[in-house]
């Protein structure tokens, strides 16, 4: 037949690439600035539902101008205001040698690799004083790097909420971190103990609630040994002095952190 | 006029893909433990059939038929990517629930299936017509599916509360094995029992 010719093979293949190519990227391109504004929605959500300020059926965006972004410089612990917050993209940052550091390798427990130099935070206040701190930090579990909010009481030590927002652990098992009751138990534990030594930890199994350092430890996952590792080593990272430490240390000191 | 009809219809209940054809079962499996991710997979799957019957027929007199397959798969690829990037504009956190599957509409059988054994052959309206059909016809089981998925699963339709959980302060004991994908294979069983004992015809004879 006539259609077969190699000729016409390859036009009709090179027509048809062209004009599927077309629709695909228009389709692409009209619709991202929708998808974009879809994403930052859900970043605010889940900002919002770390820090227990989530109400169904209200505009994210009122309930999210309560609460103020602010950048830290982690090596300081200090607000850096010269930097335009709401412009400001950490993941990008990570891959700019200028912005960001190498973690040398002993102190690398998140497997995170290259950490930004500055970190935004979320801080809610009301009458002036501050009510709430909400860290972004991540790290790696089994397979993914997962990524969380971790919502701190204004004595930057008792946790009031805590999600995971994006993570690709196995569904059922580390994909268990999302899941509403183990998310619950962290409310009212504390990361430091009286002496401010970072003390949070999580077990493997279920906690001793009779023992007095049971404030400080939570459940582990059960199947997901090396999700509920990695989740225990990304606190520890960014809690630590390498990570938000200095700027907890610098908010309990102040008792407000007015910046 | 007939034909339409019989064309249309026909996968419903007598040809059904899912039932009959046995096409598209991972997908049934996997999106069915709510209504809302069923609405927005079925709407995805009759676009995407229909569209890529239509496209396929439309150009079937020019397709060189040593590339048909991969053409084929062209098509129904970019009416897929459209569909996800559409989902992902209007319908954020349904795309979200859909995840992977959305895109696995590509190599979702009934479509390249009927792309092949339709519409390759007959005219555009009627391929139009047939992936309509076919669409619906998976959409069906899937809808039934899902309806008892969520209502004895998590005591809700389309996140509805109708029997209330015990969680949530009411009584009913909701069925976890429910919301596993198994169940999804013995409710899919159940209807194919149902159907083939309303439609003899349907039953494979036994060697």
């Amino acid at each position: 037949m006539a259609k077969d010719t190699i000729t016409k093979t390859l036009t009709v293949a090179a027509l048809l690439c062209i004009v599927c190519s077309v629709l695909v990227s228009t389709a692409a391109v009209k619709l991202k600035p929708l998808q974009e504004r879809n994403k930052a929605l859900s970043t605010k959500k889940n900002i919002l539902q770390a820090a227990g300020l989530m109400e169904e059926g209200k505009d994210i965006d009122q309930l999210f101008s309560k609460i103020q972004l602010k950048i830290v410089d982690l090596a300081s612990g200090e607000f850096d205001d010269n930097i335009n917050a709401e412009k400001y993209n950490q993941r990008v940052a990570v891959k700019d040698p200028a912005r960001s550091i190498q973690i040398p390798g002993d102190q690398d427990v998140a497997k995170i690799k290259r950490r930004a130099l500055k970190a935004p935070v979320f801080l809610v206040r009301e009458g002036g004083k501050l009510q709430t701190i909400i860290l972004p930090i991540h790290g790696k579990g089994l397979w993914s790097t997962m990524y969380a909010f971790l919502a701190l009481e204004g004595d930057a030590n008792t946790v009031k909420g805590y999600t995971f927002y994006d993570h690709g652990e196995t569904p059922g098992l580390g994909g268990e971190v999302d899941n509403t009751l183990w998310k619950q138990q962290w409310v009212g534990k504390k990361i430091f103990d009286k002496d401010w030594n970072l003390a949070v930890e999580i077990l493997k199994g279920k906690v001793n609630r009779q023992k007095p350092e049971a404030i400080h430890q939570a459940d582990g996952l059960s199947g997901a040994t090396l999700t509920t590792v990695g989740v225990n080593n990304l606190m520890h990272y960014w809690l630590s002095e390498n990570g938000f430490g200095k700027f907890l240390a610098r908010i309990r000191n102040q008792g407000g952190g007015n910046g | 006029m007939a034909k339409i009809t019989k064309v249309l219809f026909d996968p419903i209940f007598k040809e059904n893909p899912i039932a009959l054809q046995i096409l598209g079962i991972c997908s049934a499996l996997a999106v069915t433990s709510k209504m809302d991710t069923v609405i927005a997979m079925t709407l995805a799957l009759i676009f995407v059939t229909s569209m890529s019957n239509l496209s396929v027929s439309l150009i079937r007199n020019y397709i060189p038929t040593n590339i048909r397959i991969i053409v084929q798969m062209t098509i129904i690829a970019s009416l897929v990517i459209i569909v996800d990037q559409v989902l992902k504009a209007y319908a954020f956190s349904i795309s979200k629930q859909l995840s992977v599957y959305v895109g696995l509409i590509i190599t979702n059988c009934i479509v390249m299936g009927r792309a092949e054994a339709y519409a390759m052959k007959n005219g555009p309206w009627m391929s139009f017509v047939d992936g309509l059909g076919n669409a619906l016809g998976y959409g069906l089981i899937l809808f039934i599916v899902g309806f008892f998925r969520e209502l004895f699963g998590s005591g809700k339709l389309l996140g509805f509360n109708i029997l209330t959980p015990i969680t949530e302060g009411g009584w009913y004991p909701t069925n976890g094995l429910l919301l596993l994908p198994p169940s999804a294979f013995f409710l899919i069983g159940f209807i194919i029992w149902v159907l083939r004992t309303w439609k003899k015809d349907q039953i494979e004879e036994e060697n």
